[in-house]
C-alpha cells in the first residue's frame, strides 16, 4: 500500500473499518415522488470550510477561474487604494466585500471538497500496511503491500486483509467488503467466471484464495477512490471549459465597458463620481460573479451526489455525457426483470388434471432450492391450496436435489418416481424408461416459450409406467414501476434496448410487457458491441451496465459504461463509472443526475447573467445623476443615496453566492419532463428571477444601510 | 387619415410584401447556392480570373479567398480615387487625399459606405460607377458568401467543406443582386430618380444665386445601395435627396429593398439546413427586434417631447417634408438595423430617445434584420450562444441543428461578440481621451457625445450612417473609423468561417424528445432576450452618458 497512511498498524494486525466508508456524508435516496433529491445542507460546513477557502486565495489557484481572479485583482487595487487613503470609510466598506465576494466563492468550493474530504478520511482508515503473502514458486514469502508488483500471486486465508486489487486464480472465499461498498454482508469471491475481481483493503472472512495482482500499488481502486472523493483528480469537463470560456469573454466585455467608461466620464463631468474604487465596484458587479464562484462547486457536487448513491465516476467527462445519454441497453435479468424467472401455470396434458400437476409439480420442486423451484412450490400453494409439504415429513422418500448437470429435480416415494425439470432432461428421462411423451406437452411447450416463457415439463414413473404429467410455465416476472419508468425516459428523449441471451420470442414478450423501446436477442458480446457501435455513428451517446469479463469492450466502447462493482476487475477497468452496491437500475439515476448537473450551471448563469440589470439601474444613477440630473430617471429603486446604492449592489452581488451554494451544491430540481417544458420551466425561474430578485435585494440591502448609518 | 393611422398602414404594408416576397426570394436564393449548374456568363468569369468553381474549399482557403478579394479592392478603390482626376469624366474633380482615399475604399469595400465625403463634389463618374457602384455589388455579395458557408457548416456534416469562394461571389452578384437591382433601378426611373451620365448643371435660382446640379447614374447606384445594405449615397443628402427619393412610393420601395434580403435569408437558411421552421425562428427574432424599434422610435417622434418641437408643433427637424416622422423613423430604424446607412432623414436631428434606439440598432451587432449575409451570420452567432446558455438548462450539453456546441465552437462565438463591442468602446474611448472626439462634435454635452459614440458604432458595425454633426473628414476620424470598419467586417469573418468549419467536421447528434427546439418560439423569445440583455448590458453606460442622458431630460 502507499505510504500516506494515516496511522503505523502493528503489520500483523489489520484494522477492518467497522464504518461504512462514509458516513458523513448526507444520506440521499430517490424521493417518493419521483424527483431526484440529494443531500441536505448543513451550514456549519461553512464554517469548518473557512481555512481552505483562505488557503485557496493564492492567485496561483484563483487564475483557474477567470472571473474570480479579476474580482482577486480588483480587491488588491482597492485594498491599496484604501490603504492610501485611510479615511475613506466608502473605500474600506467596498474593498472589505470585494475581499468577501472572493472569499465566498472560495468558500463554496472549499464546501464542495470538504463533503469529499470526509468520505476519503474514512475510505483512507481502509487502507493499512498490509503485509502480503507472496508465492514465489512453491514458497511463500511475506513482503509489504506496497512492494507488490503486477503479475505477483498472493495468497489471502480468513482475517487476512487483501493487500491489492486482483482477481481470485484459485480458490473460493466469503469477503468483507464493508470498506468500499458500506455493505456489511459477505460476498463470494471465486476464481473463473464473473465474480473473481477482489479489491485491496477488503478482507477475508473465510477459506483461502490464490490472488493474482492487477494494479500497482498507489493506483488501486481504493486509491483512485479516495482522490475522486476528494476531488484531487478532477479535471474540468468539457462544458464546464466552454461555459469558463465565455464567462471570460463576458468578462471582457464588461472590462472594457468598465474601462472605456472613465474618459467618456470625464467629458460628462463626472470624474469624481467615478473613481477607481466605484469603477472596481461596478466591475466585479458586473462581471459573472454568482456562476463564477460557483462553478467549480457545482461539478464537485455533480460528482459527489454519484458518490451519495455510491457510484463512482472515474472522471467528470462520464458525468456530464450521461446527461446527454440517448440510448440506454439494459441487461434483461436484474434490471428490467426481477433475477429470477417465476411459475406462473400449471397446464396438464390431456387426461390429467391440472391439481394432479400441481400436486406431481410441487413434490419434485421441494429438494428444489432454485428460486425457480420455491416458485412452483409457492405457485401450488397459492393456486392450488396445496400446503407446502416438508422433506422430513414423507417417511422413505429419496429426494433428488436439483443441479446444473441433470437440470432436473424429485423425488422417489411410494413406488412413484416423480421428476420436474427442463425439457429435454425429462424427455430423455422418459423415453429411457421407455415412457412416451404425450403429442399435446409438445404443443403447449412451445406456446408457452412462444409467449416469453420458460417450460419446465414434470414427469411421473410409476406402475401406469413413465409419462409426461403436463407443463409448467416459468415466467420472467418485469419489476414493478418499470414501463412508467420507461415512459418518463422516452419522454425525456431517451431510448431504452433490452439485451437478454433470449430467443427472440421470448424477449418480444418481456420487451413488449416491459414498455422498452427496443430488445436485443440471443446476445453475444459480439452483438452488443455492433449495437453500440451502431447507435454511435447516428451520433446518439450510449450508457450500458455490465459486469462481465465479456462485457469489457462494450463497457469501453460506450460514452457512458457502468462497471458493476460485483464483476470482474477487467469490467471495472473498461468502464468510466462503477456502482459499488451493482445495481442495473442505477443507470437511470446516472443519467438523472448528469442532466441535473447541467441544468444547474445552465440555470445559475442565466441567473447571474440576468442579475446585472438590476445593478445597472443602481450604479449608473449613483454615478452619473450629478453630471445629469436626468439620469435620476433611472433610479427606480428609490435607493438612497449614491453610496448606498454602489454599497448595496456590491453587498447584494457577495451574499447571493453565499445564498446559492445550497442550490450549486444540491443542484436545481430536476423531474423527468421534455426538452421543452423544462426550458420554460427553469427560463421562468431563473431567468425572470434573475431579472426580478436583484431589484429586491438591492432595495432591501438600500433600506438597511440607509437605516443603520443615518449619514447615508 | 391621421398621420398614426398612415404610418401603422405603411410599416403594415411594408411588413405584408416583405411576407410575401420572403419565401420565393429565400428559396431562389437557397437554390442559387445549392445549384451544380454555371450560367455561361459566370464561366466566362471563372476563366477570367482562372478559379475552379467546383472546387470544394475548406475554411482556411474560404477565408483567404474572402482575404485577398477584398484586399485587391481596397488597393483598387484607393488608386482609383487617388488618380481619378487623370481619368476621363472626371467632372474636375481633384484626387481624394490618401486617408480620405483609405476610408473610402475601406468604408465601401467592407460594406460600411461611411462617407467622409460629399459624392456630387469630390467623386467621378469613373469612381462613382467603375469603383464604387461595383464595390456596393460584391462587397455584398461576399457578406452573403460568408453567410452561405455558415450555413453550408450546419447543414453538411463530416467535412470541411464549404463552397467555393469565387462560385458564391459570382452567383450572389449575377443571380441575386443583378436581377433585383435592374428590377428595382427601373422602378425607381420610372417613379422619378434621374439615371444619366451628363455634366453638371449649372442654374440660376430664383434669387440669383448659382447652384450646381449633379446628374450621374442615380437610381441604380440607388438600388443597389439599399439592396445591398451598402448606404452610400450618390449624393451627399442621401435619400433625403430628392433625386435618389423623389417621393413617398420611391421611400417606401427604398426600405422594402434594405430589408428584402435580410429577411429572406433566414429562410434561404432553413431551406439550406432542410428544416423551414428553424428559418422562421430566427425571422422572427429579427421582425421582434425590427418592429419593436420601429414603434419607439416612432412613438418618440411622435410624442415629440421638449419645448422646441412643442412649438413646432411635431419633431419635423431634420427631415424631409414629403416624408414626415412616421415613414422617416421607419427609413431610420430600417437603415440602421441592416448595416445600411442610408438615410432619408437626419438622426442628428432625432428626438434624444429615438437617436438612442438607433444607436443600440446598430450595437446589437446589425443582426436584426442586419446586413445581406452579416445579418445571418451574426444572429446565428447569438443563436449559439443563446442555446449553450438555455440549452444546458435542458439537462444536455448544447447543441443546435444538430451540432454539438463544445468548447471550440463557443471560443469562436466568444471571440465573434467581442470584436464590435471592443472597436466601438475603445473607438470611442480612445477619441474621447484623446480630444479628437470633442474637436469634431457641432453639439455640446451628452449629444456632442452621441455624435463621437455614433461614429464610432456606425464604423465598427459597418453601417456607415453618421449623426450629421460630426465632423469625420479628419486624418484622425479618417484613419481610425477607417480601421474600425475593416476590423468590424473581417475579424468576425475569420471567427464564422473557423466556425463554419467546426461545425461541418462534425458528425450531427439526432433529435430526441430531450433536445431544445430551436424552431419553436420559446427559443426565439429566449434569443431576442439574450441579445437585449447582452448587448444591452455591454453599451447600457455608454448610451446613458449619450441619448439617454439627454433623452430623459426633456
Amino acid at each position: 500500500m502507499t505510504t500516506d497512511t494515516t496511522r503505523q498498524e502493528d503489520p500483523m494486525s489489520t484494522v477492518t473499518p467497522s464504518r461504512a466508508p462514509h458516513p458523513d456524508a448526507p444520506t440521499a435516496h430517490r424521493h417518493p415522488d419521483g424527483r431526484l433529491g440529494a443531500g441536505l445542507f448543513d451550514p456549519g460546513q461553512l464554517a469548518r470550510s473557512l481555512p481552505d477557502a483562505l488557503r485557496k486565495l493564492d492567485p496561483r489557484v484563483m487564475i483557474k477561474s477567470p472571473v474570480m481572479f479579476v474580482v482577486l485583482v480588483g480587491s488588491v487595487v482597492t485594498t491599496v487604494l484604501a490603504v492610501r487613503d485611510p479615511g475613506d470609510w466608502f473605500g474600506w466598506t467596498i474593498t472589505a466585500w470585494l475581499w468577501l465576494t472572493v472569499v465566498f466563492a472560495n468558500l463554496a468550493e472549499a464546501v464542495a471538497e470538504g463533503r469529499g474530504k470526509a468520505q476519503a478520511d474514512t475510505l483512507r482508515r481502509a487502507k493499512t500496511d498490509t503485509v502480503a503473502r507472496r508465492l514465489a514458486g512453491e514458497t511463500e514469502e511475506r513482503v509489504p503491500g506496497t512492494g507488490l508488483r503486477v503479475g505477483d500471486l498472493v495468497v489471502c486465508e480468513a482475517g487476512d486483509i487483501i493487500p491489492g486489487d486482483g482477481d481470485v486464480v484459485e480458490g473460493v472465499a466469503s469477503v468483507d467488503e464493508s470498506a468500499i461498498t458500506g455493505e456489511s454482508a459477505p460476498v463470494i469471491r471465486e476464481s473463473g467466471g464473473d465474480r473473481s475481481a477482489v479489491t485491496g483493503g477488503t478482507k477475508v472472512l473465510s477459506d483461502r484464495v490464490v490472488i493474482r495482482i492487477t494494479t500497482k500499488p498507489g493506483e488501486t481502486f481504493i486509491d483512485r477512490m479516495i482522490n475522486l472523493v476528494e476531488g484531487a483528480a478532477r479535471q474540468k469537463t468539457p462544458n464546464e471549459i466552454a461555459l469558463n470560456i465565455l464567462l471570460a469573454s463576458l468578462t471582457i466585455v464588461f472590462l472594457l465597458a468598465v474601462v472605456t467608461l472613465k474618459p467618456f466620464a470625464i467629458y460628462a463631468g463626472a470624474d469624481r463620481q467615478t473613481s477607481m474604487i466605484v469603477l472596481t465596484a461596478l466591475l466585479v458587479c458586473l462581471i459573472p460573479t454568482t456562476i463564477g464562484a460557483l462553478l467549480s462547486a457545482i461539478g464537485i457536487a455533480g460528482m459527489d451526489r454519484l458518490v451519495q448513491r455510491n457510484v463512482l465516476a472515474m472522471s467528470g467527462r462520464a458525468v456530464e455525457a450521461a446527461g446527454d445519454v440517448s440510448t440506454l441497453l439494459l441487461d434483461k435479468t436484474g434490471t428490467i426483470t426481477l433475477g429470477n424467472r417465476q411459475a406462473s401455470e400449471f397446464v396438464p396434458v390431456r387426461g390429467v388434471t391440472a391439481a394432479e400437476v400441481a400436486d406431481a409439480a410441487q413434490l419434485s420442486s421441494l429438494a428444489d432450492e432454485t428460486p425457480e423451484g420455491r416458485s412452483v412450490v409457492v405457485l401450488a400453494k397459492e393456486a392450488y391450496g396445496l400446503r407446502e409439504r416438508h422433506q422430513g415429513e414423507l417417511a422413505g422418500a429419496e429426494w433428488i436435489a436439483f443441479t446444473a448437470q441433470t437440470r432436473m429435480s424429485g423425488v422417489d416415494v411410494d413406488g412413484r418416481r416423480i421428476r420436474k425439470g427442463a425439457a429435454g432432461s425429462v424427455v430423455a428421462w422418459v423415453r429411457e424408461r421407455g415412457g412416451t411423451v404425450a403429442e399435446d406437452a409438445d404443443t403447449v411447450a412451445s406456446r408457452i416459450s412462444e409467449a416469453g416463457g420458460t417450460p419446465l415439463l414434470v414427469a411421473v414413473h410409476d406402475d401406469r409406467g413413465a409419462r409426461v404429467l403436463g407443463v409448467i410455465h416459468l415466467k420472467d416476472v418485469v419489476k414493478d414501476g418499470m414501463r412508467e419508468r420507461f415512459a418518463e425516459l422516452r419522454r425525456m428523449g431517451i431510448k431504452t434496448i433490452m439485451i437478454t441471451g433470449d430467443n427472440p420470442l421470448t424477449a418480444k414478450a418481456i420487451a413488449d410487457e416491459a414498455g422498452v423501446d427496443d430488445f436485443l436477442a440471443e446476445a453475444t458480446p459480439e452483438d452488443k458491441m455492433a449495437l453500440i457501435k451502431r447507435e454511435q455513428a447516428g451520433g446518439k451517446l450510449v450508457a450500458m451496465t455490465g459486469d462481465g469479463t465479456n462485457d469489457a469492450p462494450a463497457l469501453a466502447q460506450a460514452d457512458v459504461g457502468v462497471a458493476m462493482n460485483t464483476g470482474t476487475s477487467a469490467a471495472k477497468e473498461a468502464g468510466n463509472m462503477v456502482d459499488l452496491d451493482s445495481n442495473p437500475t442505477k443507470l437511470i439515476e446516472i443519467v438523472e443526475i448528469g442532466k441535473q448537473l447541467l441544468i444547474t450551471r445552465g440555470a445559475l448563469t442565466t441567473f447571474s447573467i440576468a442579475n446585472d440589470v438590476a445593478k445597472y439601474f443602481a450604479i449608473i444613477p449613483a454615478m452619473f445623476a450629478v453630471a445629469y440630473p436626468s439620469l435620476d430617471k433611472l433610479n427606480i429603486m428609490g435607493l438612497a443615496s449614491p453610496e448606498s446604492a454602489i454599497l448595496s449592489a456590491v453587498v447584494f452581488n457577495a451574499l447571493i453566492i453565499i445564498a446559492l451554494v445550497p442550490l450549486a451544491l444540491r443542484g436545481v430540481r430536476y423531474r423527468p419532463m421534455s426538452a421543452d417544458r423544462m426550458l420554460r420551466r427553469n427560463l421562468g425561474i431563473y431567468g425572470l428571477g434573475g431579472l426580478i430578485a436583484p431589484f429586491l435585494g438591492i432595495k432591501l440591502i438600500d433600506v438597511l444601510i440607509s437605516s443603520l448609518i443615518p449619514g447615508l | 387619415m391621421s398621420p398614426v393611422l398612415a404610418d401603422v398602414l405603411l410599416v403594415t404594408a411594408l411588413v405584408g410584401a416583405l411576407a410575401l416576397v420572403h419565401r420565393p426570394l429565400g428559396d431562389h436564393m437557397a437554390a442559387v447556392y445549392s445549384s451544380k449548374r454555371h450560367l455561361r456568363v459566370e464561366q466566362w468569369i471563372y476563366r477570367a480570373v482562372g478559379a475552379n468553381p467546383d472546387a470544394e474549399m475548406r475554411w482556411p482557403a474560404y477565408l483567404r479567398g474572402v482575404l485577398a478579394f477584398s484586399a485587391v479592392s481596397v488597393l483598387f478603390l484607393y488608386v482609383l480615387q487617388r488618380v481619378q482626376d487623370k481619368l476621363p469624366l472626371s467632372l474636375g474633380f481633384k484626387a481624394i487625399t490618401p486617408d480620405q482615399a483609405f476610408n473610402t475604399a475601406v468604408s465601401f469595400v467592407s460594406n460600411t459606405n461611411w462617407q467622409s465625403y460629399a459624392g456630387e463634389t469630390a467623386m467621378s463618374h469613373v469612381t462613382q460607377t467603375a469603383g464604387l457602384a461595383v464595390q456596393n455589388f460584391v462587397s455584398a455579395a461576399v457578406g452573403m458568401a460568408v453567410a452561405v458557408a455558415l450555413v453550408r457548416g450546419f447543414a453538411r456534416s463530416r467535412t470541411g467543406d464549404l463552397g467555393n469562394f469565387w462560385t458564391d461571389l459570382v452567383r450572389g452578384v449575377v443571380r441575386v443582386l443583378l436581377p433585383i437591382s435592374v428590377v428595382a433601378a427601373v422602378l425607381l426611373i420610372a417613379a422619378g430618380a434621374v439615371q444619366n451620365f451628363g455634366d453638371i448643371h449649372t442654374l440660376t435660382t430664383l434669387t440669383g444665386d448659382k447652384q450646381d446640379v449633379s446628374p450621374g447614374a442615380v437610381a441604380s447606384q440607388e438600388a443597389i445601395k439599399n439592396l445591398g445594405t451598402n448606404g452610400g449615397g450618390f449624393f451627399n443628402a442621401n435619400s433625403a435627396h430628392p433625386f435618389e427619393n423623389p417621393n413617398g412610393f420611391t421611400n417606401l420601395l427604398e426600405i422594402f429593398l434594405l430589408l428584402v434580403i435580410p429577411f429572406s435569408l433566414p429562410r434561404t437558411f432553413g431551406r439550406m439546413v432542410g428544416n423551414v421552421r428553424q428559418g422562421y425562428a430566427i425571422v422572427a427574432a429579427m421582425g421582434i427586434i425590427w418592429l419593436l424599434a420601429v414603434v419607439a422610435v416612432t412613438w418618440v417622434e411622435f410624442a415629440h417631447p421638449g419645448t422646441a418641437s412643442q412649438i413646432a408643433g411635431g419633431s419635423t427637424e431634420g427631415k424631409e417634408q414629403r416624408f414626415g416622422e412616421g415613414p422617416s423613423s421607419l427609413f431610420a430604424v430600417s437603415t440602421t438595423m441592416t448595416s445600411t446607412g442610408s438615410v432619408n432623414s437626419f438622426h442628428d436631428s432625432f428626438q434624444g430617445l429615438s437617436g438612442g434606439v438607433l444607436l443600440l440598432g446598430m450595437m446589437l451587432g446589425e443582426i436584426a434584420p442586419g446586413g445581406v449575409g452579416s445579418g445571418l451570420y451574426g444572429m446565428l452567432i447569438m443563436a449559439v450562444i443563446a442555446v449553450f446558455i438555455a440549452g444546458l438548462m435542458v439537462g444536455r450539453t448544447p447543441e443546435y441543428l444538430g451540432k454539438k456546441i463544445g468548447t471550440r465552437e463557443i471560443k469562436l462565438a466568444a471571440c465573434y461578440i467581442l470584436v464590435t463591442p471592443a472597436l466601438v468602446l475603445i473607438g470611442t474611448a480612445l477619441a474621447m481621451a484623446l480630444g479628437t472626439g470633442e474637436s469634431s462634435m457641432t453639439n455640446t454635452g451628452a449629444h456632442g457625445f452621441s455624435e463621437v459614440l455614433y461614429a464610432y458604432t456606425s464604423a465598427s458595425n459597418n453601417n456607415g450612417s453618421a449623426f450629421a454633426g460630426f465632423a469625420a473628414n479628419t486624418e484622425y476620424h479618417n484613419t481610425m473609423l477607417g480601421l474600425c470598419m475593416a476590423l468590424g467586417r473581417f475579424l468576425p469573418m475569420v471567427f464564422v468561417l473557423a466556425l463554419a468549419g467546426s461545425l461541418a467536421g462534425q458528425k450531427p447528434v439526432p433529435d430526441t424528445a430531450g433536445t431544445l427546439r430551436t424552431e419553436k418560439p420559446l427559443f426565439t423569445g429566449l434569443l431576442v432576450g439574450a441579445i437585449m440583455i447582452i448587448t444591452g448590458l455591454t453599451f447600457f453606460p455608454a448610451l446613458a452618458l449619450g441619448p439617454l442622458a439627454e433623452g430623459l431630460a426633456t
